[in-house]
């Protein structure tokens, strides 16, 4: 299987996006923010369907739109809950609008659309798994630096008002880096599937951990598997990677409320 | 001399037609167990996010003596029970900075510690979400000590609690107060709780307050007022 070099990059690129979603998803998860990356990755469709258009890669075109909206949307925290999700929801109806567009006026045929919403493994070249790798150790470096203030501010946010930590700083640096995430991730599974990767390994591991390290390290776990069996199991049977991702980190998702809700049965 | 923490010189506040705090002066010194008492929606929990600096005084002003850290006790917080941390790893929450993630072996000694403190070393490895009432009010305290604050502010912390965890709660800020000299503003609208436990107190009522040594209050005996 690995003397395929599209094989290798796929895993490569794999299982970077696999450890940064992991991480990143235990505060997604936390900052309750699952519609938002939702949002963020049919964004990331509308900027790789304009890539596409002015003739640069999806994921340069995804990574300037994603960037931009988290931005903007970051100076929407303040705002009250209820209006904060109607917001979102319209922003991204005109995203996945514009994305159609920026096709229709590239002439690109419709297998084009079916790659950026759902990922094509195959199509990751050396390139792409550099510019993901670069992306990833950034995204990893800036989250270690923030790790305590956004670790406060995420699981706390109340304490946290009066911790000095610059909130709307952290919050803002925390979206762009989900910006970040949400496109290097788009390119495996595809902008439709990402909070498959960074909202259900983290929601898994939530049961099984009780400090927030060892969520993280279970969060890639869940994702690492779900990752490397899915690959394998596309390379097999020929079937979208995606849908063998998905699966199996919704099978995960699964057994943990299931595990919970034998353990507090059992008290 | 008395080691003057916080003054309040002359504060007021409205908020647009509503007037909430007007010329209130008083002074926490080192050492203090300050009651605020007053009935719900009097201005309370304004005035206490006026000290933290969140609120902008409408007149007058609030002085904090220069490097006094001050812990927090807010009123409200919402846990629920999946909420994922153990009572621990909530506890070091209040440890933040551009540091490493992982903890360092001081900063783990006074995880224990202040846990030790507040009487919850049976429980410290259990989700704070499956914690009872007080339980949880007693890790949002050992939070609040963990930075070793010159003033700690409790916010309502008894409202939910029944009168023995009451008693457990405030036993225990108690003993900080006396034993470490560590000063306490102690918000409540609980009249017997502040009866039994401060030294001072501060009454805000409609528009104008009372203050002074706890014995005023006792002789005075305005218990059934509202209680």
């Amino acid at each position: 299987m690995f003397s395929f070099d599209f094989m290798q990059n796929a895993y490569l690129a794999g299982t970077l996006i696999a450890i940064v979603s992991g991480m990143m998803g235990v505060f997604v998860i936390a900052r309750n923010m699952p519609f938002m990356t939702h949002t963020l990755s049919e964004i990331g469709f509308a900027g790789a369907a304009f890539g596409i258009f002015i003739g640069w890669t999806p994921l340069n075109g995804m990574l300037v739109f994603t960037t931009v909206s988290s931005i903007m949307v970051g100076e929407l925290s303040g705002a009250v809950e209820s209006r904060r999700e109607s917001v979102i929801s319209a922003i991204s109806g005109l995203f996945i609008g514009l994305g159609i567009l920026f096709l229709s006026l590239s002439q690109k045929n419709s297998s084009y659309a079916t790659n950026i919403l759902f990922g094509s493994v195959i199509g990751i070249s050396r390139q792409d798994v550099i510019q993901m790798a670069a992306l990833s150790i950034l995204v990893l470096m800036v989250l270690l630096l923030i790790f305590r203030n956004l670790k406060d501010d995420s699981f706390d946010p109340v304490g946290a008002q009066t911790n000095h930590i610059y909130r709307n700083i952290i919050s803002i640096i925390f979206l762009i880096m989900l910006a970040f995430n949400v496109s290097v991730a788009a390119q495996i599974v595809g902008s439709l599937l990402i909070f498959v990767l960074l909202t259900l390994p983290a929601s898994s591991a939530k049961y099984f951990a009780h400090t927030v390290l060892h969520m993280m390290a279970l969060a890639v776990g869940f994702a690492l598997f779900g990752v490397w069996v899915g690959l394998y199991l596309g390379y097999l049977t020929n079937w979208p990677v995606t849908f063998f991702i998905s699966s199996i980190e919704a099978a995960i998702y699964g057994i943990s409320l299931f595990y919970n809700f034998i353990r507090s049965k059992s008290k | 001399m008395s080691d003057t923490l916080i003054s309040v010189e002359d504060l007021s506040l409205s908020f647009p037609n509503h007037p909430v705090l007007s010329g209130l002066s008083f002074q926490v010194n080192r050492g203090d167990f300050l009651g605020v008492i007053g009935e719900n929606g009097i201005g309370k929990t304004t005035l206490v996010r006026v000290i933290l600096g969140q609120l902008h005084p409408s007149a007058g002003k609030v002085v904090i003596k220069n490097g006094v850290r001050i812990g927090y006790v807010p009123q409200f917080r919402n846990i629920d029970v999946e909420y994922p941390l153990a009572i621990k790893d909530f506890v070091a929450l209040n440890f933040t900075g551009l540091k490493l993630p992982w903890l360092s072996k001081k900063e783990r000694t006074r995880v224990h510690q202040v846990i030790h403190q507040v009487g919850l070393e049976h429980i410290a490895d259990r989700p704070l979400g499956l914690a009872s009432g007080g339980e949880k009010q007693k890790a949002y305290l050992a939070q609040a000590l963990i930075n070793h604050p010159d003033l700690l502010i409790l916010d309502e912390s008894t409202a939910s609690l029944d009168p023995n965890t009451k008693k457990e709660l405030l036993d225990v800020v108690y003993r900080l107060n006396k034993t470490s000299g560590l000063t306490i503003l102690f918000v409540s609208h609980d009249m017997q709780m502040i009866h039994e436990y401060p030294d001072h107190y501060l009454w805000l009522k409609k528009g104008q307050y009372e203050s002074g040594p706890i014995e005023d209050l006792h002789n005075e005996n305005k218990e059934g007022q509202y209680v």
